[in-house]
């Protein structure tokens, strides 16, 4: 199981903190701090395994990370997720996210945190791997972002027609209004 | 008063642009304070907005509960966008930790059963990610019926929510067990992937699960095959390999259903053959299959010459120049060194090696497995490069190293002056980082080995008069000193080159460990008792220790200051006993001072192993190793007599131990026998905690005129009860009165069966010599109910 992903860059800024376990929001800082801690330390040509820190688990859990340019990727997983597994997952998640942002770049990141977090959870859920194929990952996100769009566009054609309807209907009043008067 | 609120974009830019910490928190409560308002009474079109500005702040660690209601709100919302951003809020925001959690779960409902697709899988994303165990009874049936559904995207999340309820609820099994086998059909990889999931979860939490999934193994492995053989596929290929992710998840749950069944690993051969022999290993991600097919490979029950190939792919690894490999074989073959120690063994010489490597991760495994490699055989080659690592071996892993060192010196020693040796070694190099309790067995360990002490004295002199800093060798180096004061200065000796030591040397260099701002109080303790002990075994004048401890009769440390007027008295009023008092200690058993609190935790092992119906053999056994523990060097003079190896015996035994002896229960004594004024009498003693164990003593008196020699009493029990005899206080009573003979009977009766006694006396008396059979009548009941 996947217990936390977290993506922060070399001064250890978080950019993107998803926990896949209930833990406090001070915890939830502490361990970005930890985690960045035990992981800038590492020299540029050593393995991409870690030991967990002690607030996300100690030895049971390790910390997978990858380093992009400015960025740490890091999954913390225990005992049953093959590493090697989670490495490529991190390759297939920072792939997505060059597909879907266009050579994605920290700034994109920074940004677009909230877009990131939706490839993310159409990639793991709940802690376990959901799809790792990059089309139906990219297809799912377009078609969603889609929606979104036209919901914007309906409403604004409402609002305008709205408006609209609002004159239209002023007119009509007054008209009656003036009808009315001469009547009287 | 409309303020006109930032978007996203802007907010961040904004906190991007601040200087300082304080700039940015400035920059954020003011955000925070609009978002507040807005949420009040703010446009509910723009709502999601504000509550994405709530999140992103919420990230950079400043508070965002205020948030938690308005997810719900967004939730409730009909429009995507806003759903959207509610989820997500949600997961971020709310836990089960909140009770507000609770509240989204009919929107979750509504969601699960009317919503449109992407709706569907924003309600199943947060319920896996943050569904508490109540939110998951409620919901368990819109799931179920979200697995049948027809599209392929909603039914691998609700497959994989099941997943997560099963973990907070695991009576839900039931619910999600009968879908699997028709998922495994399916062909979409999705849907495979979080089915071989489901599958795993479930066998692993129930063993019935387990049995009735073994029937799949065929169509997992056929999969399995599929995948490995057919050719380059775009959709699902990472650097050339298909479906990776899949691959392993479908190896780790043929591992568990293979584990210890003949028959699934029958099945699994010649599939895990070809695995093995057919994946790329170029890059990562064959790499990544071919651990999970060894690891699948050495769990189940495989052939012999799979097994070796497994080993053979682990040892190749073991020089791959990736180190990602090779800190994967190493773990790897952690995993495999309690099962295949033999196989393992082999590439002992190639994990010594990665003990050199710079890189952490790798030498903290090597580290573990090196140890873990240490036998009888190799364990003084092993040691010289345990022991050379441990001089170079980065911080945080030298207590592991020294602590494992000196475990495994322990278990393998193969000569006393060796294991001394070792240990010394350790506390010169890493003594700070020695568990506590490595000072008083390197103590035991040298007063056992009395051909030793010399040796021993030397080479801690020596150690010592190089450094005085290492608190745990100042300690035992101190107290041996100490102990064996006159073998030190003797000097001659063949093993070390002859060293000429003088008393005074000695003498000043105790002082030097007592006056040093480096040794803490206790082993200022040592220092001074070891300069107290010298007095009787140097042969010079005493005024140097005489004024010493004087000195330290004033020191300001409680302990320190007891101790000095106690020598300080014992130099002026009590000198006739100094020498008495101080000689050589006897030998510490190891059980010592900690016997009544082992004796009360054993109490209370057995009491609750009398309670499980019948003790299993590895408890005993585990036990029989704890006496074992206990008597190992020193040679317990306290070992009980009969220890039979019947399981409720080795319980009972464990009791016969030096504490006092339990509160008599109220069974009246019973006279079983007289003749010409010799009597015997029983008298009955059962602890409440521990009903099946009687205690009988039998006091035998004299009251005739003549003396009662050769006295035996024999006893006989039932077959269902057990007894056994301890030694009587002796064979005579005096005549006229004088002291009777005590023995104690010991029986045990856990069935409750009826007690019933016969006894054997003969002994002399009148000259004559008496024997008398006879079965003890009226035993009360109390004795044996």
């Amino acid at each position: 199981m996947i217990k936390a992903i977290l993506i922060f860059n070399n001064h250890g800024k978080p950019r993107l903190s998803k926990f896949y376990q209930p833990y406090s929001e001070d915890t939830q800082q502490q361990i970005i701090r930890e985690t960045f801690h035990l992981v800038s330390k590492r020299d540029e040509n050593v393995c991409n395994f870690l030991e967990g820190g002690l607030l996300i688990g100690g030895s049971d859990n390790k910390l997978i990370y990858r380093h992009y340019a400015t960025l740490y990727f890091v999954f913390c997983v225990d005992s049953s997720e093959s590493e090697l597994g989670i490495l490529d997952l991190i390759q297939v998640f920072v792939e997505t996210l060059d597909k879907c942002f266009e050579n994605v770049c920290e700034l994109d990141l920074i940004f677009h945190v909230d877009k990131v977090h939706n490839i993310l959870a159409e990639m793991v859920m709940g802690g376990m791997v959901l799809e790792t194929n990059m089309n139906e990952i990219v297809t799912q996100i377009d078609a969603q972002n889609k929606l979104e769009k036209s919901e914007v566009r309906m409403e604004n054609a409402i609002i305008k027609e709205g408006s609209q309807h609002d004159d239209n209907l002023r007119m009509i009043c007054s008209f009656h209004c003036l009808s009315f008067s001469i009547t009287l | 008063m409309v303020v006109p609120s930032l978007k996203l974009q802007d907010l961040i830019e904004e906190i991007r642009g601040a200087r300082t910490q304080a700039q940015e928190r400035e920059v954020i409560q003011k955000e925070c304070a609009h978002i507040r308002a807005s949420f009040r009474d703010g446009d509910p079109m723009l709502r999601h907005q504000q509550l994405a500005k709530l999140l992103y702040v919420h990230m950079l660690g400043y508070p965002a509960h205020f948030g938690q209601m308005e997810c719900l709100k967004l939730i409730a919302s009909s429009r995507f966008t806003d759903k959207r951003v509610g989820y997500l809020g949600a997961m971020l925001l709310l836990d089960e930790r909140h009770d507000a959690h609770l509240l989204i779960t009919n929107s979750i409902k509504n969601d699960l059963s009317q919503g449109i697709q992407p709706v569907q899988g924003l309600a199943l994303c947060t319920l896996s990610t943050m569904g508490s165990a109540e939110m998951c009874r409620d919901l368990a049936t819109e799931v179920e019926k979200l697995l049948l559904q027809p599209s392929p995207y909603v039914r691998k999340k609700a497959i994989l929510t099941a997943v997560h309820m099963i973990r907070k609820v695991p009576e839900l099994s039931n619910v999600f067990l009968p879908p699997c086998a028709k998922l495994l059909h399916e062909r979409h990889h999705g849907i495979l992937l979080g089915t071989v999931t489901l599958i795993t979860e479930l066998c692993e939490r129930s063993p019935e699960a387990l049995r009735h999934f073994r029937k799949v193994v065929p169509q997992l492995a056929q999969i399995l095959q599929t995948l490995v053989t057919t050719g380059y596929s775009t959709e699902h290929s990472i650097s050339g390999v298909n479906d990776p992710f899949l691959q392993v998840q479908i190896l780790h749950l043929l591992r568990i259903l293979g584990r210890n069944h003949e028959e699934s690993s029958e099945t699994m051969n010649d599939l895990l053959a070809q695995v093995a022999t057919n994946t790329d290993t170029s890059r990562n991600a064959g790499n990544a299959v071919l651990f999970e097919t060894v690891l699948t490979i050495m769990d189940i029950r495989s052939t012999a010459g799979l097994r070796v190939l497994a080993v053979n792919i682990l040892g190749r690894f073991l020089h791959n120049s990736d180190r990602n490999i090779r800190y994967v074989a190493l773990t790897s073959l952690l995993r495999l060194v309690q099962s295949d120690h033999s196989a393992v063994q082999r590439h002992r010489p190639t994990v010594v090696e990665c003990l050199q490597e710079t890189d952490a991760s790798l030498s903290r495994r090597a580290l573990e497995l090196s140890l873990a490699l240490v036998n009888g055989s190799n364990v003084r080659a092993m040691m010289q490069e345990l022991q050379a690592f441990l001089e170079s071996c980065p911080p945080d892993l030298r207590a592991d190293c020294a602590s494992g060192i000196l475990l495994a010196a322990e278990r393998f020693a193969p000569t006393k002056r060796w294991h001394i040796d070792t240990i010394l070694h350790v506390l010169t190099t890493a003594g700070t980082h020695v568990r506590d309790d490595a000072v008083a067995n390197l103590t035991q360990l040298i007063g056992g080995a009395q051909e030793l002490h010399a040796y021993s004295v030397r080479r801690l002199y020596n150690a010592l008069a190089e450094d005085i800093s290492q608190q745990p060798l100042v300690q035992v180096a101190a107290w041996c000193i100490g102990e064996y004061g006159d073998l030190l200065l003797e000097g001659n000796f063949e093993e070390i080159e002859p060293l000429q030591v003088e008393e005074e040397e000695v003498l000043a260099l105790l002082e030097k460990v007592l006056q040093s701002h480096m040794s803490l109080p206790a082993t200022r303790g040592y220092a001074l008792t070891a300069l107290m002990k010298l007095s009787t075994r140097l042969r010079g004048d005493n005024n140097r220790i005489r004024q010493v401890v004087s000195i330290y009769g004033s020191c300001l440390d409680m302990e320190l200051q007891q101790r000095a007027v106690e020598y300080d008295t014992l130099f002026r009023k009590y000198d006739h006993m100094r020498a008495a008092i101080l000689e050589k200690m006897p030998l510490v058993e190891r059980g010592g001072p900690q016997v009544d609190e082992e004796a009360k935790e054993r109490k209370e092992a057995a009491q609750l192993s009398e309670v499980a119906p019948a003790p299993t053999e590895s408890q005993a056994s585990q036990l029989l190793d704890l006496l074992d523990l206990l008597d190992g060097a020193s040679g317990n003079a306290q070992h009980p007599p009969l220890l039979d190896p019947s399981p409720g015996g080795a319980l009972v035994h464990l009791l016969d131990l030096p504490c006092a002896p339990p509160p008599p229960a109220p069974i009246p004594d019973l006279k079983v026998f007289e003749r010409e004024g010799v009597q015997l009498n029983l008298s009955f003693i059962r602890s409440p905690e521990n009903p099946a164990l009687l205690l009988i003593i039998i006091t035998a008196t004299n009251s005739s005129e003549s003396d009662v020699t050769h006295f035996i009493c024999q006893a006989a029990v039932p077959k269902s009860l057990q007894l056994q005899l301890q030694a009587p206080s002796g064979n005579t009573v005096p005549a006229r009165g004088g002291l009777p003979i005590t023995q104690l009977f010991r029986i045990l009766n856990p069935n409750k069966a009826p007690l019933r006694l016969k006894l054997r006396l003969t002994y002399n008396h009148f000259g004559q010599s008496v024997q008398e059979i006879f079965e003890v009548n009226n035993l009360p009941v109390e004795s044996w109910q």
